[in-house]
């Protein structure tokens, strides 16, 4: 499934500029706000699903090369992130859903 | 919307010639109009007259105009047009008693493909773009689109060159008998902002010099969280520094203090002396060190509280047939 569909399905807001994500298959997903922990955790291709917002966030993402970053609970990250998101070819996306009901979601559109 | 989502509409597209579409074929169905469409566009009024359209037309060798009048496209003027008032003798008349009104237009976020079958369908040879307000956007030929197919596929033949070019080992063309590239950093202690700055550079270099992407990624997991320990715990910062050569990278993360009180415990899975400030910020999980050592081959921490600690870090790289140094 593509990141578009998975965007139109859960409604998520797309906080940096937007480009063609229907070519975007992301290939599982990992859930944590420890940077450690996602670091180790998080496959190349990965959905990450997070609380965290600030600047090392983008950080993580590019290192492990997150498919895109859903930022949770509307923890709307500053603009001088999302700056920085672009600049590295991060994704950050935002929604009110708590983290627990976006990876449900998700596993039950087959992001497994 | 009222775009149609399949991205071959009109033909039945089976598993078994789906490898036979060219990649030109794909990009017209990819492109849109408003990816290739010439937005520099020369315009008249209704009130312009035959013989400056005609100056227009030699001037910037195009085959036709749009008449416009208060950003509302009213018709189209050509050269067809140009030789009817010619033939008339009328060449001192306006515009627009010999321009088209039933002008047939694109829309800006059709496929190219869609726009060619209106360029077969109506035989013009320039059409205008229209965006979804119905405001005149650009003009779009066929030589657009040509130019854009290309674009696109000088575009895709650079990224190939790129993907092949990291396939390779690391300095595999560069001849000496021991190649060392020597990468420094200065970490600021406190500048969370600036964190993963280096990890960040030194991955994205390792990928250029041709390393293997997953040895990039472990490296450059490896350096964040020394990175990130020089932000989160030291009182003056430190120096990242990566010694690259082909058979090994070797890392080093060297602070001036305040030193690690016990070494065998911090390096628990677990334990941390973050403070609850840092912790919220998602680190201190107390598993910077840990993750360090899965990520390196080779492990080595020397520290003194008072007087600050080294970590040297090593990652060993498969043989490409280079002269073995001793490290």
């Amino acid at each position: 499934m593509n990141l578009q569909t998975i965007i139109k399905e859960l409604d998520l807001q797309v906080l940096t500029t937007p480009k063609d994500f229907t070519k975007i298959i992301p290939a599982g997903g990992y859930v944590s706000d420890l940077l450690s922990c996602v670091m180790v955790g998080a496959e190349a291709g990965d959905l990450w699903i997070t609380l965290q917002s600030h600047a090392n966030v983008v950080a993580v993402a590019a290192l492990t090369e997150a498919a895109a970053t859903i930022i949770t609970e509307n923890a709307r990250p500053d603009d001088s992130v999302i700056e920085k998101a672009n600049s590295q070819d991060v994704i950050l996306l935002l929604t009110p859903q708590a983290s627990y009901e976006v990876a449900g979601k998700l596993w039950n559109l087959g992001i497994k | 919307m009222n775009e149609p989502t399949h991205r071959r509409q009109g033909r039945v597209v089976t598993d078994q010639n789906a490898h036979e579409i060219s990649r030109v074929e794909e990009l017209s169905y990819e492109l849109k109009v408003f990816d290739v469409m010439s937005q520099d566009m020369t315009i008249v009024q209704p009130d312009t007259k035959i013989t400056e359209v005609l100056q227009l037309l030699r001037k910037r060798r195009i085959s036709g105009m749009p008449v416009v009048v208060d950003h509302k496209m009213i018709g189209l003027i050509s050269l067809e047009d140009v030789v009817h008032a010619l033939s008339d003798k009328n060449i001192d008349a306006a515009v627009k008693t010999y321009m088209t009104t039933e002008v047939m237009t694109v829309n800006d976020y059709d496929s190219v493909v869609r726009a060619l079958e209106s360029f077969t369908r109506s035989g013009y040879g320039r059409l205008p773009v229209m965006d979804k307000a119905g405001q005149l956007v650009g003009m779009l030929t066929k030589g657009d689109i040509t130019r854009g197919i290309l674009n696109s596929l000088q575009k895709d033949y650079q990224e190939e060159e790129i993907r092949r070019y990291r396939a390779s080992h690391l300095f595999e063309d560069i001849d000496s008998d021991r190649t060392t590239l020597v990468l420094r950093y200065r970490i600021r202690a406190g500048d969370f902002n600036q964190g993963g700055q280096a990890s960040s550079s030194i991955k994205r270099a390792l990928k250029r010099l041709g390393a293997n992407p997953q040895i990039a990624r472990r490296c450059g997991i490896a350096i964040y969280e020394a990175e990130m320990n020089l932000i989160i715990h030291t009182n003056d910062g430190g120096i990242i520094k990566v010694e690259v050569e082909a058979h090994r990278i070797k890392m080093q993360a060297i602070d001036t203090g305040p030193g690690i009180a016990d070494v065998h415990k911090a390096l628990q899975a677990g334990y941390s002396t973050a403070s609850h400030k840092v912790r919220e910020l998602g680190f201190g999980a107390g598993m910077g060190l840990v993750n360090i050592k899965r990520c390196v081959d080779d492990f080595d921490i020397e520290s003194n509280p008072g007087m600050g600690t080294r970590l040297i870090m090593k990652i060993y790289l498969p043989h490409n047939n280079k002269t073995e140094d001793t490290a």
